[in-house]
């Protein structure tokens, strides 16, 4: 097999992944999407095991490592939502800001946001 | 070491491989990416929450059937156990728990929608250039049986034994983090809110309401 065919797979996943965690508005639907990203990291080590034949089978137990890190990760993540939601009430990451600039409210971040998405676009 | 490495992978050399004669493993490699693909996209882009969750159960089992196609037999079925088995699960726990609306909600991405787009256009196509252009002519010998749990055990018990205790030391401490993070509150009594009736007292006989009562902390 082409060495290509998982390279690029793994890096569209990735770019994926980044957009929904700087699209996303909920936090959950954002940790989903880094694990969208974990996964290309994966499957980057799994074919790069699979083509140097690495004698110590580096890539398969970082692989490994890797996914049981996602899984403490994604643990640890849900338990800080579910607090946040519990003490202010949203689990939207464009609503906590709280450690923000105080003298920019939401609103103004809205448009500000919107403005640059429209220059962008 | 670098050389021994580069000496032990696959030719270096053009190889007489064309894109244009893919053999059946590619074939169901690139059937299968396109769908990981798709219902990656799906799973950032839909307004349904909950069928976010669910779009990325398809994406994470096709990344598995991904990994049995690169003969990594056991880290396929270990991404099956622990992605689709408790992540996913968690993730659904996660959005009810968090009350996501179940229908389709219009405020499901935030306004940056479109600079989103533009960042995750530009790492695509440096990285996809980048990655085309270094391993263009690079190939994968399957076979042999490297991925298989024998293999995997032994490589993992012989030579990462130290990374896998630390990680085990992780994995208690994300728990018992975990457990702290989203235990409700220490076990003192609550305290009386005003406007509420304090408890064992008959609501006609006392004239005087809860709300009067010195607050015993501001």
């Amino acid at each position: 097999m082409h060495l290509v065919y998982p390279a690029v797979l793994a890096a569209l996943l990735f770019s994926i992944g980044v957009y929904g965690v700087l699209a996303r508005r909920n936090t959950v639907l954002v940790l989903m999407s880094v694990e969208l990203m974990l996964n290309a990291v994966n499957l980057n080590l799994v074919a790069f095991d699979a083509w140097l034949r690495d004698a110590l089978h580096a890539g398969q137990a970082l692989t490994l490592f890797t996914i049981t890190v996602a899984a403490a990760e994604i643990g640890l993540g849900l338990a800080i939502v579910l607090l946040v939601f519990r003490t202010r009430g949203t689990a939207d990451i464009d609503r906590l800001t709280a450690l923000g600039d105080p003298s920019e409210d939401a609103e103004d971040a809205e448009a500000d946001t919107v403005l640059k998405g429209q220059a962008v676009a | 070491m670098i050389t021994s490495l580069l000496a032990s992978a696959g030719p270096l050399t053009p190889a007489a491989r064309s894109f244009l004669s893919p053999t059946g493993v590619e074939i169901v490699f690139l059937l299968v990416g396109i769908a990981v693909l798709g219902s990656a996209v799906i799973a950032v882009t839909t307004k349904q929450l909950v069928h976010a969750a669910l779009w990325l159960v398809v994406a994470l089992g096709g990344l598995a059937v991904e990994f049995l196609l690169l003969t990594a037999e056991f880290v396929a079925w270990v991404q099956v156990l622990i992605y689709l088995g408790s992540v996913v699960v968690l993730v659904l726990f996660g959005l009810m728990l968090t009350k996501a609306p179940i229908g389709r909600s219009p405020d499901a991405d935030s306004g940056n929608r479109w600079v989103a787009l533009a960042v995750a256009l530009a790492a695509a196509g440096t990285l996809v250039t980048l990655v085309v252009d270094a391993f263009r002519t690079s190939w994968i010998d399957l076979g042999g049986g490297g991925g298989s749990a024998a293999m995997t055990g032994q490589s993992l018990f012989r030579h990462w034994v130290l990374p896998f205790e630390a990680l085990s030391v992780l994995l208690l401490a994300a728990l018992v983090g975990a457990i702290v993070l989203s235990r409700t509150k220490d076990e003192r009594p609550p305290k009386p809110r005003p406007g509420k009736l304090r408890t064992g007292k008959p609501v006609g006989l006392s004239s005087v309401p809860a709300s009067t009562t010195p607050p015993q902390e501001s």
